[in-house]
Parts: C-alpha cells; sequence; structure tokens
C-alpha cells in the first residue's frame, strides 16, 4: 500500500468528524441562527454515542443516540435564543462551557473500557482502484454517509421548498413572515438540524476513529468546524475541501509524530489551531464574509 | 407561546437584574441537585458542601478571594471588549502569556531585589499578554476576519506555547521529569498580606480598578470608548478611530488577562507549571455577561463565581464529584440568566381567542 493512500485514508478519517459537525453548523447559520456550543453538542454527543453503544452493543443505536443528545443540547441554544432572545454569541458560548463539562462529569466513569463500534466495510470493487480506492472505499458506513450528505443538503437547501423558507428566515425574517413563511419554525429546523449533525460528528471520534471515550475528545474540533464555515462560505460543497485540509493537517501530525520528527510534539499540536487561524484570514483576505446570511445571529422579536 | 404573548413592558421590571440573576442562580441550583442525587449523591449534602467549601467561614472566603483576583482581572477585559460589540474569548490564553512574560524575567534577572523584579515581571506580563491579543485585534480590524474563533484558537496554541517550555526549555532539571520550571526566588513572588493567605495582588486589582474608572470617565479616549459600546456604525458616525479602539481594548484585556497570570504564576504557584492553567479565562467571560458589563458588578461576580469554584473543590473532596462539575455549574447559570433577561422586557398575559404569533 502506497503512503499517499495510506495518508489520504488517513486524511479522510481525521477530517469526517469535522465535516459532520460544520454541515451542521452551515445548516443552522443559514437558517440564522449563530450556534457556537458546537464543541458542547459534539462532545455530548461523542459521550452519549459511547455509553449507548457501550450498553446495548449497536453502534448505530449509539449514532442516533449521539445525535439526538447534540439536538437536545441544540433545543436549549434554541430556548434560549428563539424564545427568550438571548444574545446568541454568548447563549453558543455557554453551551459549549455546559456541554464540556456535562460530558466531562457524566463520562468518568466511562474512561478506560472500550467497545466495538464501527470496523471498516471495504466497498468491493471500488476498493480495488489503484491509490484512491483504498483511500476512499475502505472506510466505516458512518464516512460514506458523509459522502453523500453534502449533496443531499445541498439539493435540500437550494432545491426544495422547504430549504427555500429556510434560508429566508436568516437572509430575511421579516420578509419571510410577511409571506406567511415561519421563519422561527426554520431556525428551530436549522438548529436542531446543526445539533444532531455535531452529535454525530462527536460520535464517529469515540465510535469510528477511536473506539473509547476519554475527557475532552473533541479538543478544539467544535470550534474548528465553527471556522469552517467562515471558510466554505455557507456551501455545503465547499466543506468538503475545508474538512478534508484540516483531516490532513491532523493526520500529518500524527504521522511526524510517529516518524520521531525533531520537531516538539507541542509545535506539531499546534498545527490544527494555526492553520485555522490562517483559513480565516484567507476567506478574509478574499473578502468572503459578505456571503454570510444577511440576519446571521440576528433574533426575531416576539410580535405583539 | 403555550397560550401566553409577551408584551413589552412599558417599565423595565423593578429589580430586574437582581430577581433575574436569583431566580437563575435558583435554577442552576436545582439541576446541580439533581445531577448530584441522579448520580446516588445524599440529598442537599452537595449544596451544603458547595456553600461551606466556598463561602461558609474565614479559610474558605480566604480561598475565595484568591480565586476570585485572577478572575476579576479577566473579567474586567473581557467585558471592556465586548462592551464594543468585540467578542474576545482569548483571555484564558492571555492569562497563559502572562504567565510565561512574568516567567521569564523571574528566571533570567532572578538575581534583582523584589523591587525591581516584580515591576519587571509585570512588564513581561504584558508585553506578552498585551501583544498576544493584540494579534487578534489586528487580524479583526485589517482583515475582518471574526475574532472569537482567532482568539479561541490562541487559547489552544498558548496553552502548547506553555507545554512546550516546561516540558523543554525551562524544565527544572532536579524535578524528576514533572513538566515545571525552577521555583521561583525569594525576590520574584508576591508576598502575603501579614496574618493572611491572601497576598499582594488584591492591591495591583484595586489600583487597576482605580486605573480604569479613571480612564473610561475622565478622559476622552475612555468616553469614546464607553460611546462605541453601541457598535461599530454609531461609532464610525461621531467619526470615531474605531478601528484604534478595537487594537486599544483587546490590548488592554491582554494586559489584564498577563497580569492575573503573572500573579498565578509567582503568589500561587511559584514556577510555571501547567496547572495553573484551570480556565480562569472562560470563568472571566461567565462573570463579565453575569455582571451585564457594568464594571462596578464585576467584583462581587468574581467573588461569587471564584466561591462556587473553591465550593466545587469541595465537593470533589467529600463526595468524588469530577472538577467538570463546575463547568455545569458556570455554564447553566449563564444560560438560565440569558434566558430569564426576556422577563426584564417583556411581560407575559394569556393570549385572548386562540393561536397567536
Amino acid at each position: 500500500m502506497s503512503m499517499v493512500s495510506q495518508l489520504l485514508e488517513a486524511t479522510i478519517q481525521a477530517g469526517t468528524p469535522i465535516l459532520y459537525a460544520t454541515l451542521g453548523e452551515i445548516v443552522a447559520e443559514r437558517s440564522g441562527v449563530l450556534n457556537l456550543g458546537v464543541e458542547g453538542m459534539m462532545i455530548v454527543g461523542a459521550l452519549a454515542g459511547f455509553a449507548v453503544s457501550y450498553t446495548t452493543g449497536n453502534p448505530w443505536l449509539g449514532v442516533f443516540a449521539a445525535g439526538l443528545a447534540g439536538m437536545l443540547l441544540a433545543s436549549v441554544h434554541g430556548t434560549v435564543c428563539l424564545v427568550f432572545q438571548g444574545n446568541q454569541v454568548v447563549s453558543g458560548l455557554a453551551l459549549t462551557i455546559f456541554g464540556v463539562g456535562l460530558a466531562n462529569f457524566l463520562g468518568a466513569p466511562l474512561v478506560g473500557v472500550t467497545t466495538a463500534g464501527f470496523s471498516n466495510a471495504p466497498i468491493p470493487i471500488l476498493e480495488s482502484i489503484p491509490v484512491l480506492g483504498r483511500a476512499l472505499f475502505s472506510h466505516d458506513v458512518l464516512v460514506y454517509i458523509s459522502f453523500a450528505l453534502p449533496l443531499l443538503l445541498w439539493l435540500f437547501l437550494e432545491r426544495t421548498s422547504l430549504g427555500l423558507s429556510l434560508r429566508s428566515a436568516g437572509q430575511n425574517p421579516e420578509a419571510s413572515a410577511a409571506v406567511g413563511l415561519n421563519p422561527v419554525a426554520m431556525r428551530w429546523l436549522g438548529t436542531l438540524t446543526g445539533g444532531f449533525l455535531a452529535g454525530v460528528g462527536g460520535a464517529y471520534l469515540s465510535l469510528a476513529a477511536t473506539h473509547m471515550w476519554t475527557n475532552s475528545m473533541t479538543a478544539g474540533r467544535g470550534w474548528i468546524a465553527v471556522a469552517l464555515v467562515i471558510f466554505a462560505f455557507w456551501r455545503p460543497g465547499r466543506a468538503i475541501f475545508g474538512a478534508y485540509l484540516f483531516g490532513a493537517a491532523m493526520s500529518l501530525q500524527l504521522r511526524l509524530q510517529a516518524m520521531g520528527a525533531n520537531v516538539p510534539s507541542s509545535f506539531l499540536h499546534m498545527l490544527p489551531y494555526a492553520l485555522t487561524v490562517l483559513v480565516l484570514v484567507v476567506s478574509g483576505v478574499r473578502g468572503r464574509g459578505r456571503a454570510a446570511p444577511a440576519a446571521l445571529g440576528v433574533n426575531i422579536e416576539p410580535s405583539e | 407561546m403555550l397560550g401566553f404573548k409577551p408584551v413589552r413592558r412599558r417599565d423595565p421590571l423593578p429589580w430586574g437584574s437582581f430577581l433575574v440573576f436569583a431566580g437563575a442562580l435558583a435554577l442552576c441550583l436545582a439541576i446541580s441537585e439533581l445531577l448530584l442525587v441522579l448520580q446516588g449523591k445524599p440529598l442537599f449534602q452537595g449544596l451544603y458542601l458547595l456553600w461551606d467549601g466556598g463561602f461558609a467561614h474565614g479559610y474558605s472566603l480566604e480561598d475565595t478571594v484568591i480565586k476570585a483576583m485572577p478572575i476579576y482581572l479577566c473579567a474586567l477585559g473581557v467585558a471592556v471588549s465586548f462592551r464594543m460589540q468585540i467578542w474576545n474569548i482569548g483571555a484564558e490564553g492571555q492569562f497563559a502569556m502572562g504567565a510565561i512574560g512574568a516567567t521569564w524575567a523571574a528566571l533570567n534577572f532572578s538575581g534583582l531585589p523584589a523591587w525591581m523584579l516584580l515591576p519587571l515581571m509585570l512588564c513581561g506580563a504584558a508585553l506578552t499578554g498585551g501583544l498576544w491579543a493584540l494579534f487578534p485585534a489586528l487580524l479583526r480590524v485589517r482583515y475582518g476576519v471574526n475574532e472569537i474563533i482567532v482568539t479561541l484558537m490562541g487559547n489552544y496554541i498558548a496553552i502548547l506555547v506553555l507545554d512546550y517550555l516546561v516540558y523543554g526549555p525551562w524544565k527544572d532539571p532536579v524535578s524528576f521529569g514533572f513538566p515545571m520550571t525552577p521555583e521561583f526566588t525569594d525576590a520574584a513572588i508576591i508576598g502575603l498580606l501579614p496574618g493572611t493567605r491572601i497576598h499582594w495582588g488584591i492591591a495591583i486589582c484595586l489600583g487597576v480598578s482605580f486605573l480604569l474608572w479613571v480612564f473610561l470617565r475622565r478622559t476622552r479616549l475612555g468616553y469614546e470608548l464607553k460611546a462605541s459600546g453601541e457598535g461599530v456604525k454609531p461609532a464610525l458616525y461621531a467619526h470615531m478611530p474605531y478601528a484604534g479602539l478595537v487594537m486599544l481594548v483587546m490590548t488592554l484585556c491582554g494586559v489584564l488577562a498577563g497580569w492575573a497570570g503573572a500573579m498565578e504564576a509567582s503568589a500561587t504557584v511559584n514556577r510555571l507549571q501547567p496547572s495553573i492553567m484551570v480556565g480562569y479565562g472562560y470563568t472571566a467571560v461567565v462573570v463579565a455577561w453575569l455582571a451585564r458589563l457594568r464594571i462596578s458588578s464585576i467584583a462581587f461576580y468574581s467573588f461569587l463565581l471564584a466561591g462556587l469554584r473553591v465550593g466545587v473543590e469541595n465537593l470533589q473532596l467529600e463526595l468524588q464529584v469530577p472538577a467538570a462539575f463546575g463547568g455545569i455549574l458556570e455554564g447553566s447559570l449563564l444560560l438560565t440568566v440569558l434566558a430569564g433577561q426576556f422577563f426584564e422586557k417583556y411581560k407575559l398575559v394569556p393570549a385572548r381567542g386562540g393561536k397567536n404569533a
């Protein structure tokens, strides 16, 4: 097996949890809700997925539970911001503080055990394509789902009336309400979908990438996902590039460490975080902040 | 909303912010109690230990004051930047950088007397903490880069820099492999107030409060800063140097958080080691918002959340509750206060005639 193929395979595996979370946050932000709680939702998902898979022995139940747990946390953000008009930035931050605390608190007894989780399910024929076959088609099922997801979300956002309604809640909720749509309901839909996908992204870490639960195992990936939404200009398709760019940085960092590179490990660990800043600067220089939904982060005041 | 309809209050709810905070605190303690009971801990013992550990007697109050000081310094900076709608979440990293700057001075000029070395350490901390905060400010004003994420990434990076130093070049050769620098010389340690365990850092806190008050109330720049709290557009209409203010505020925040880090390294652990990073920078965000970004309220909320932190340590010790419990308390308190603020502006009246918007 070639080195390139191995590195590509590791890149996709490391990028997958970030891809799920980024796609989820794209849907939330397109509906106008800025949810900075992604890190919290991811880690709660990682714990719920692991705990359910560990007790039932069924990884699919685990993934579903992870999605629900992410959604439950997202509904706290929805309640604070969509019902009680709380500040979206601060609520998201609080959600992360709360979620990380909750997961580390409830997860304490599970540190040190392992569960079967997902194993690789190579796709027959496709797997034998030289170089790319191994890199793309020798993964677990969650990776294959993540290949299809950007297309599905794109179709939903751009080609369905529900997607149009959701986007209008993020662009101009007053106009949206004026033509008889329900922007608040659309924001709930975006927030909950975002929470579900962030939870699944977290579960990927505890059920596929590793088969265990460790404290603070998301290690900032949720924040990277928030940054990638800006890099992706709020488009599901572009999220793929961003997520795999980070996957590459993370697997390269591990590879260099394993090879005993003459660089202190602290500096290697910095790579993804420094890359996030770089990616934001590049997006900033190209001036695409304007691609943001016009009403992103602005609450819809209750009508009287 | 479930048969009720929000109606905007004509006058703000009297005692609104107090009522909201009291309600939120009660709700958050109820959630915590529920979690403890579900974990099989005895009823109400957890809440008692929380109170007992943080506030009940002189020894615990001293602990609370010691923890309140770094939170207070970080929260002042965070609040001033939040007022400008600059979402600086980087106090944690600026704190780490400040501790690094102070340690650099303490290790390299250990021969100096205290009256020269301590100010030098504070200068070092101001420089490293301030520059660390200036970088995201520059990116923000120059390229419009989102400061929330850059300051957050800065936190992760700063902590890794700290790790690198204490595992590598600054490691104490006789530490038996523990990641820590050599212990500071006496001249580099901020001393204690006679008869207490509280260190003279409290004088730094008081000095900073006074200077900040003078700056915000008595100088033109401070006035502009307060005025630009309304956001970027009003500031620009009034021809204020918005970009300059952003850089000033962020640097100020970095200097204050840096001093908090220097205080922790010098007075509390007497050396640089990874355990000084306990999340004061994130608690400062909670404090700043609970205080409604009012400088005058920050001391009270710093004290309160420091007490909760000490209380959680007590819980850890007595009931083997994980330290992460503190995050649950802080996060749920902030979330409930955010939701509760709704009732200061609106009241719910029963909706007449079926469904409502």
